[in-house]
């Protein structure tokens, strides 16, 4: 028990800090950096919790997939030379740090306030159908429930990879000019009479040849 | 204070979300900072479901987050692609400069 809040207060740490440093730090690449590290730490507090199979595709999907997604973007726009330029650098007169400092504040407040004084509802726990069950593990279970009562959900969840990645595509996508390129069209359609042609040569005068 | 109860993993997410909410507001420098700050928003909300999900032993909260977990990488794809679409048009994605619709 000792060692659980060793280890949450931990990773809650790193968690946090790293968090700070997501919108701190100077350097775009940093920032995807300590936001890495920041999954990463979650996703222990996950592990730990007893929702591993949940820890694991956080790493899997937001360190394997989302933050790559983000290197190759801060890399490809070169944005990382941006650098000495922190958010309150150059003060414009605007109202906006103070304003926000604010609002966030509130906001926390808030969140902290809900969290001393809330309750469960007293027919909630009664009311609970999907329990934990401790005999079968956590990927089975949630496979158990993912793949028959949640199914028409995970569907569309499919279809909504599948409209970002159309998204994303026809976003980016441009059609370069100047480019040369395969043209299988072409290049089957090519009919006999245009590759070869047959010539009648005379005798000791050659064959003359007009591009 | 040993024991960690639910509270502390909701405490962990209020901190987390107001982080994120801050790194929005005070953002002047790109938008993909402000792009990972909606990340750290998300993985706040992730936090208090996985959370809940166990401390009342019921399984739909880890459901949900894997499908939040979906829309969330769909979401930084498209928002990525926007942003690429964007600095190929104006060679900018400072925070400061793009400011197309301000009315």
């Amino acid at each position: 028990m000792i060692a659980h809040s060793v280890f949450f207060y931990i990773f809650s740490l790193i968690a946090i800090v790293s968090a700070v440093m997501v919108t701190v730090s100077k350097n775009t690449v940093h920032s995807v950096f300590f936001l890495i590290l920041d999954f990463i730490s979650i996703s222990c507090l996950f592990i730990m919790i007893g929702a591993e199979f949940l820890g694991m595709i956080m790493l899997i999907v937001y360190v394997g997939a989302v933050a790559v997604l983000f290197l190759f973007v801060v890399m490809m726009l070169n944005v990382a030379e941006q650098k000495g330029q922190w958010f309150s650098s150059r003060w414009d007169g605007g109202t906006h740090i103070p304003v926000g400092l604010l609002v966030s504040l509130i906001i926390f407040f808030e969140l902290i306030i809900v969290i001393g004084g809330w309750k469960y509802k007293p027919d909630l726990l009664n009311s609970l159908s999907l329990n934990i069950s401790t005999e079968v593990t956590n990927t089975k279970s949630i496979g158990n429930v993912l793949y028959t009562d949640y199914i028409l959900l995970f569907q569309i969840s499919g279809m909504i990879l599948l409209v970002a990645m159309i998204g994303a595509i026809v976003l980016t996508y441009r059609e370069r000019v100047g480019v040369k390129r395969q043209s299988y069209v072409k290049q089957i359609s090519r009919e006999r009479a245009e590759g070869v042609s047959l010539v009648e040569a005379e005798k000791n005068k050659g064959v003359k040849i007009d591009a | 204070m040993l024991s960690i109860g639910l509270g502390h993993y909701l405490t962990l997410a209020a901190i987390i979300f107001t982080i994120g909410v801050v790194g929005i507001f005070l953002n002047r420098k790109n938008v993909i900072v402000i792009l990972m700050s909606i990340e750290l928003i998300l993985l706040a909300v992730n936090i208090n479901l996985v959370a809940f999900s166990i401390f009342i032993n019921d399984l739909s909260g880890q459901i949900f987050t894997l499908f939040i977990l979906t829309v969330a990488a769909a979401e930084a794809a498209i928002g990525l692609a926007i942003i690429v679409v964007y600095f190929r048009n104006s060679d900018t994605i400072r925070v400061e400069e793009i400011k197309n619709l301000k009315g």
